[in-house]
């Protein structure tokens, strides 16, 4: 590994400078997507179905039209008609047509002149339902006589037999599993379930329409990718796509769930209804649970064999996941990274996608790889404890390395599993002893990040000061590594560096701040894009001393004769350069697009210690371990917050979070008060180690870091539960009753 | 539509007034009437603290007080925090600390924080995680954040 070489090249990359948009976030100055108010602006409320699976008969706004103030009320009738597939599910989702899908579905909506009178007048719409029954449960809606979703919904996956709620199927695998299991000393199969949770971002989603007659306006809005708001949007109304800029605000944490539409198109139809005036919507947080997101939620049966000295010879599964009314539940990405982490010779997944009376699961952290890293991280567990082995020996003598086929198929690149194992292994937490009721738990998780469409621009200004456009939106302190990294690439400060997040209109298509790949691509983008600029400058030097660009270097933010055979001149600065750009060629500035395929996974090890209180079986965390690849940390203090963050999202999956579902079909928790996310008091300090194994697909060796963190919590914490109190839970969340149950001695 | 009721209060030291609908939270009336937007609005019903303010001293959800309510009183939020070009050294402890990702919490953390060391200057750690339990924050698992708050009420308590 060329680390410590690595370390020593960079001037900027791995220092901690402060974020250029702090002072704005700490003063109450940034303004996310509520935060603006415009001339002549309207609101909008939504109207929302209490059941879960209706008819919707009829609607009724007679007497909310008659109210002074309300200009537009709206219905899936102003939509347009004719719509397919991925469009279709987006139109039907954000506004229901003729049956209501889940609580909380959309039905009708209107536009007043203020927020309160909004609502007022949503509650006056009147709308009549004939009540169907409902299934919300992802096991109960395979079986046989269960409600069905929407009939003709399965693609040409799924096998004959099955119920109408199962639409998509995988069947994955290679080897010979039978010989695989004939290897084996071990094998154990467990059944686990986990339950939907939600990205619980605390920024509420919020946009502003403005659209005319004409089909042409704005929009502003609270996004991970404008593009996608832009695309699909325009979809939904049957509109041209670049009719609509869209312009992002602050965002206010996503975590995959603004990566889709929900109120946007609602607020153009509004506008349009309402003469163009502009409809500014915001969702409380009632209508955040029940109508966005969450996750999905799954049932799993993991089988797995092992040799007494703990290779792993065999692994099968079995994923059966829910993601609401429509197809799109991650069991995809959930079989593909079932057994990512390890070399198994015999191995074979199987996925079903089933729809229930549920929202619209949208993407959450690693959609998919938490479910399943909690079932085959904790089979491993139990299989080390049978046979009296350590977690992360038997981890390292299984890991994927550098040239190992993935169960999913492809052969790895240089990759950093290892590397975090041992870490792990030689860090104090693992050593430090426990006490009467504490556990430790030890996991590990996979995420194989991504590309994607990707547009970025540099532009030099006057005065040799460079400003850096990109297209994802900074959720977590992405304008600082952009920012590192064009310092690096031009050997300029930090300082002089300004990240603009462009809207719609200045770059190409850009996918969204998703599937960790912003500081990856974006970063990418950003230094091939100074690369460009760089050479402009190299050339217009070489010009002025009569010289061949070739025999130009550029070192330090300066162009210097490469030799003493290049010439004698003195180096000339950026800002010498930029100050006479006009005159020498005109503007200088640097474009990159691609869809960058050089992107690289990151594994993760997490080591936890709790302790459960054994008359209320209350878990405490009282330490907590990420380790985690990040090829190279450009900024490592947001890097750290990543794997901060990712875990503690990840330990509120495992211990508390939960849609929890009445016989009615009905979200019972939709607040947080009952929803309830991790606290302050709830967590410990959380330790990190970032582990560099460069990516030899960026030019700094950067992997995205966002996902891999959500991933290891559940089945580390679980294990630790099982190591404090001897009983293997295979359900989230392992909240308290559940908890006390099993070390009772009651089936949970 | 209600007949309007007429408020005069004191935002950070300012005297402002207003008319609000009896239904109105502070919250509304700080963020849709004298456009206060550094307040924010995660959950509506008190759980989240993202619109954490000061009333007359005390730390309040926004949201649970009703605009009417703030008459007379003086209501003090993170707009109200640094003097002039100078931040508070919570502020700056935040930045320094990269105590924020997204930031939408920050301002009522900002706020609720200050509010406990005026009460005490020397908080441990776990009277500080529970002080700032209402208060969520959904990206950086708090770590950082507790590292910013107490490194800036050691330099506080140095200072003074």
């Amino acid at each position: 590994m060329a680390l410590d070489g690595q370390k020593t090249a960079y001037k900027y990359i791995g220092t901690t400078p402060n974020r250029p948009d702090g002072l704005d976030k700490v003063t109450g100055r940034a303004r996310y997507g509520a935060d603006i108010n415009v001339p002549g602006m309207l609101h909008g409320a939504v109207v929302r179905s209490p059941h879960a699976h209706a008819k919707i008969v009829k609607i009724d706004a007679t007497k909310a039209l008659a109210m002074e103030g309300v200009k537009a009320v709206i219905t899936r009738a102003d939509f347009p008609e004719g719509l397919e597939g991925e469009d279709w599910d987006l139109q039907e989702n954000c506004m229901a047509g003729e049956k209501a899908l889940y609580d909380g579905h959309a039905v009708a909506a209107v536009a007043a002149t203020t927020p309160l009178l909004a609502r007022d007048a949503a509650k006056l719409i009147d709308v009549t339902y004939e009540i169907l029954p409902h299934v919300t449960d992802v096991d109960e809606a395979m079986k046989e006589g269960a409600p069905v979703i929407r009939e003709g919904a399965a693609d040409f996956s799924v096998p004959e037999g099955l119920h109408p709620n199962v639409v998509r199927y995988f069947d994955s695998g290679r080897g010979d599993l039978d010989k695989g299991f004939a290897e084996a000393d071990l094998i154990l199969e467990r059944s686990f379930t986990t339950e939907a949770a939600h990205q619980g971002y605390i920024e509420p989603h919020a946009c502003l329409g403005q659209m005319g007659a004409d089909g042409r306006g704005e929009l502003w809005v609270c996004t991970q990718g404008h593009w996608f708001m832009r695309r699909m949007s325009t979809a939904v109304l049957g509109i041209e796509t670049t009719n609509i800029r869209v312009t992002p605000s602050e965002i206010g944490g996503g975590f995959g769930g603004k990566t889709t539409i929900f109120i946007e198109p609602l607020s153009l139809a509004l506008s349009r209804k309402a003469g163009g005036k502009p409809v500014k919507m915001v969702m409380s947080r009632n209508e955040v649970l029940r109508a966005t997101g969450p996750t999905a939620s799954a049932s799993m049966d993991v089988k797995m064999g092992m040799t007494k000295d703990g290779r792993i010879t065999a692994a099968h599964g079995t994923f059966r996941m829910q993601g609401g009314a429509f197809a799109g539940a991650p069991v995809d990405v959930t079989t593909m990274l079932a057994f990512a982490n390890y070399d198994i010779e015999h191995v074979h997944h199987i996925g079903y996608d089933v729809m229930t009376n549920r929202p619209r699961q949208a993407a959450y952290r690693a959609p998919g790889a938490p479910m399943a890293a909690f079932a085959t991280e904790s089979v491993i567990d139990e299989m080390c404890r049978e046979l009296g082995l350590d977690p992360i020996d038997t981890r390292l003598k299984n890991a994927a390395k550098e040239g190992t086929r993935a169960t999913f198929g492809p052969k790895y690149g240089p990759i950093g599993f290892v590397e975090t194992l041992e870490a792990a292994k030689a860090h104090p937490n693992y050593a430090e002893p426990l006490g009467p009721n504490q556990g430790r738990g030890v996991a590990s998780g996979y995420w194989m990040n991504w590309g994607g469409e990707t547009s970025a621009s540099v532009a030099i200004s006057e005065d040799g000061s460079v400003t850096v456009s990109v297209g994802t939106p900074d959720i977590g302190g992405s304008r600082a590594s952009m920012a590192l990294m064009a310092a690096e690439a031009f050997g300029i400060p930090y300082e002089n560096v300004r990240v603009n997040i462009s809207d719609t209109g200045a770059l190409g298509v850009n996918e969204p701040t998703h599937g960790s790949r912003a500081t990856y691509a974006s970063g990418l983008a950003t230094i091939r894009s100074a690369e460009e600029c760089i050479k402009k400058l190299c050339k217009r030097a070489a010009d002025k001393w009569g010289i061949d660009a070739e025999a130009v270097v550029w070192e330090d933010g300066r162009a210097k004769p490469s030799g003493p055979n290049a010439g004698e001149f003195p180096p000339m600065t950026i800002a010498e350069i930029a100050g006479a750009m006009g005159g020498t060629g005109g503007p200088i500035s640097g474009h990159y697009e691609d869809s960058p395929s050089g992107f690289s996974g990151s594994f993760g090890t997490h080591v936890v210690d709790v302790e459960v209180d054994p008359e209320t079986g209350r878990t405490t965390i009282l330490r907590y371990l990420v380790v985690q690849d990040a090829g190279k940390a450009i900024h490592p203090a947001y890097v750290e917050g990543q794997f901060q963050g990712g875990a503690a999202q990840g330990i509120g999956w495992a211990l508390n979070e939960e849609y929890v579902y009445g016989e009615d079909g009905r979200l019972q928790n939709p607040v947080f008060l009952d929803y309830r996310v991790p606290v302050a008091s709830d967590l410990p300090m959380i330790d990190t180690v970032i582990v560099e194994v460069p990516n030899p697909g960026h030019p700094y060796g950067v992997r995205g870091v966002g996902e891999t963190g959500i991933t290891p919590p559940l089945p580390a914490v679980a294990n630790a539960v099982r190591d404090a109190t001897g009983k293997r839970i295979c359900k989230l969340p392992l909240r308290p009753s559940r908890v006390l149950a099993a070390i009772q001695g009651k089936t949970v | 539509m209600s007949k309007r009721i007429h408020v005069s209060t004191k935002v950070n030291g300012d005297e402002v007034d207003y008319l609000c609908d009896s239904r109105e939270t502070l919250l509304d009336c700080l963020r849709d009437h004298l456009s206060v937007m550094g307040v924010k609005e995660g959950c509506g019903t008190g759980d989240c603290g993202a619109c954490s303010v000061t009333l007359d001293g005390r730390l309040v959800c926004s949201c649970l007080v009703l605009g009417v309510e703030a008459e007379g009183k003086e209501v003090a939020t993170v707009e109200g925090m640094a003097e002039g070009e100078t931040l508070h050294p919570l502020q700056r402890k935040f930045i320094e600390h990269a105590a924020l990702q997204c930031g939408i919490c920050t301002p009522g953390i900002l706020v609720a924080a200050k509010n406990l060391l005026e009460r005490n200057p020397d908080p441990t750690e776990t009277e500080l995680r529970y002080w700032l339990a209402g208060n969520l924050c959904r990206c950086t698992g708090y770590d950082k954040i507790i590292r910013a708050v107490m490194d800036a009420a050691a330099e506080m308590r140095e200072a003074s």
